[in-house]
């Protein structure tokens, strides 16, 4: 237990404590919106047309709002220092070696990739589906108002890769890894020298594959045939979805893309938990 | 009496020094409500009026907003604490150190700078998730999102070089964890894959960003510089542009 409220503590880890309670929060504020909107329909035109000055009523609102939130930070710069270590040691690792919060999401898919997908490759798509996002929702509808109803497959998504896969990764980075970057449940005591055993195979060897350049083209295979299962899917239904039609076959690659390699990164988690798989795909170059 | 203060007011309020100031009356009229925005080069950002929904705090968070302010608040405190610090390996820890015992508010001071800078990083990510949640990246505000994609990237990079400055175990692990990753940049990193075989330790992306082979006394002074001059530089002028965007591309999201 005592490790866990030591993490509780830090200074650094109150903004993942008020994380925990304003997530929640706005979730509940936004969904509460979605409901009104869906049950009641999309407020008119005549709502939109109630115009107001921006001075005195808006400017009012940024002010008192900024003089809120200057007094939280007040308060909370007053109670809480910012932590100071030791001077910096090149010579002294500490076990766990943690990057900065936010980026925890980014350490944790360490576990389950190697450095160049998950540091490089999968930050970098992230950027880039994130950008593209206004580009391939070609849905005109829940333009400026909160729905479910209207948008279910894209607030699907974001939610599930920024609630769970950004900051439940988060939250299981900073309070849940201990040393050797091994999982500590909040009541146990941090164990630095953990034995665990690795006894991880690669996907091929579990198909009882032996032979190098089998298992090779055997993981080109299945990683091929993941990525394939886009197109797949849009030829088998373009003719009859008018929906696919109207997205048309680039943007249809883009967001087929963009949403297999999100779920990479759960599905590479299930399979190292559930079956202790290492690789998916073994090349003398790299290894997914 | 009242009316000598009356007489008094209007003549301060009639004399050239006040009038070549202050352009506008103070009456309670529309034409004066529009006026003060737009004769505010602090507030002309906002148009002069808004639709009523755009005021509720259940439709836009604040989060926005809370992000700027906390931007300002870390370039004012920042300003504050170049003063006393330097960023060299045998200076930076003490000169944390001093703020924290000897400089008055120096504590205060450096608290206000660091939990603002996580302050920025919470609210900005929930400014992303409002303004995905009520579609407000669409036709025509595409271009926008995309920056502001940009400058949550920014925030993070600011809030993470940020974290080098203290030079103590914390900072120092911290920013090596994260910096290693760049060794497997493919092509580009000495530990990626298919990167060729001139590309060592010693020049590879990593070697650019920290200017050595580990987290050094040179990658202080670039954090340092990065973090105080060349990146809030390039943030103010994407904030420029995302702020002047949001009025140009039609004011903020409503249904229409």
């Amino acid at each position: 237990m005592e490790p866990f409220l030591e993490l509780i503590k830090k200074p650094d880890n109150v903004p993942i404590l008020a994380i925990l309670f304003l997530i929640p929060f706005f979730l509940w504020l936004s969904y509460k919106q979605a409901r009104q909107t869906d049950r009641t329909g999309v407020p008119s035109d005549a709502a939109l047309n109630d115009k107001v000055y921006v001075w005195p009523y808006l400017c009012r609102n940024e002010f008192i709002c900024a003089i809120i939130i200057m007094l939280i930070l007040g308060v909370w710069s007053i109670m809480i220092d910012a932590p100071l270590e030791e001077p910096s040691d090149p010579a002294k690792t500490p076990n766990p070696s943690k990057a900065p919060w936010y980026f925890l999401a980014l350490q944790e898919m360490l576990v389950y990739f190697d450095p160049w997908i998950a540091g490089v490759v999968l930050p970098g798509l992230i950027i880039a589906g994130l950008i593209a996002i206004p580009y391939i929702d070609i849905n005109p509808k829940g333009k400026g108002y909160y729905t479910l109803k209207e948008r279910p497959f894209a607030i699907a998504v974001f939610c599930f890769g920024f609630l769970i896969l950004w900051i439940v990764l988060m939250i299981v980075g900073t309070f849940l890894r201990g040393p050797g970057w091994n999982i500590f449940w909040p009541w146990e005591e941090w164990d630095p020298h953990r034995v665990v055993p690795l006894t991880n195979v690669n996907l091929s060897y579990l198909f009882g594959i032996r032979d190098d350049l089998t298992a090779n083209f055997f993981g080109f295979a299945v990683v091929a045939g993941y990525f394939a299962l886009g197109p797949i899917f849009y030829f088998w239904k373009s003719k009859s979805s008018k929906f696919l039609q109207e997205l048309g076959l680039i943007r249809y690659v883009v967001v087929s893309f963009l949403f297999l390699a999100m779920m990479a990164l759960p599905i590479k988690m299930i399979l190292r938990l559930a079956l202790n798989i290492k690789y998916v795909w073994v090349t003398p170059w790299f290894n997914i | 009496m009242n009316e000598e203060r009356k007489g008094l007011k209007e003549k301060i309020t009639n004399s050239d020094i006040w009038k070549s100031i202050f352009r506008h009356s103070y009456e309670d009229t529309g034409r004066r409500y529009t006026l003060q925005i737009l004769q505010n080069v602090w507030l002309h950002l906002h148009p002069p009026r808004i639709s009523r929904h755009a005021l509720h705090f259940r439709f836009t968070w604040c989060m926005g907003g809370i992000t700027f302010l906390m931007f300002l608040v870390t370039a004012v405190t920042g300003v504050l604490l170049m003063f006393y610090y330097r960023p060299t390996a045998e200076y930076a820890f003490p000169d944390i150190q001093a703020l924290e015992f000897d400089i008055p508010f120096g504590m205060l001071l450096r608290n206000m700078h660091r939990w603002a800078a996580h302050g920025m990083v919470i609210s900005v990510m929930l400014h992303m998730f409002r303004v995905f949640l009520t579609g407000s990246y669409k036709k025509p505000r595409e271009f926008n999102w995309a920056v502001g994609v940009i400058l949550l990237l920014i925030t993070f990079f600011l809030s993470f070089t940020g974290y080098l400055l203290p030079w103590d175990q914390l900072a120092y692990w911290a920013v090596t964890v994260g910096t290693n990753m760049a060794r497997a940049t493919p092509v580009l990193g000495h530990e990626g894959p298919f990167a060729p075989p001139d590309i060592t330790q010693a020049n590879d992306v990593r070697f650019a960003l920290l200017g050595g082979t580990i987290v050094g006394p040179s990658t202080l002074l670039r954090f340092y510089i990065l973090h105080c001059v060349a990146v809030p530089l390039v943030a103010s002028l994407l904030m420029a542009l995302h702020f002047w965007r949001v009025r140009k591309d039609g004011g903020i999201s409503g249904p229409l």
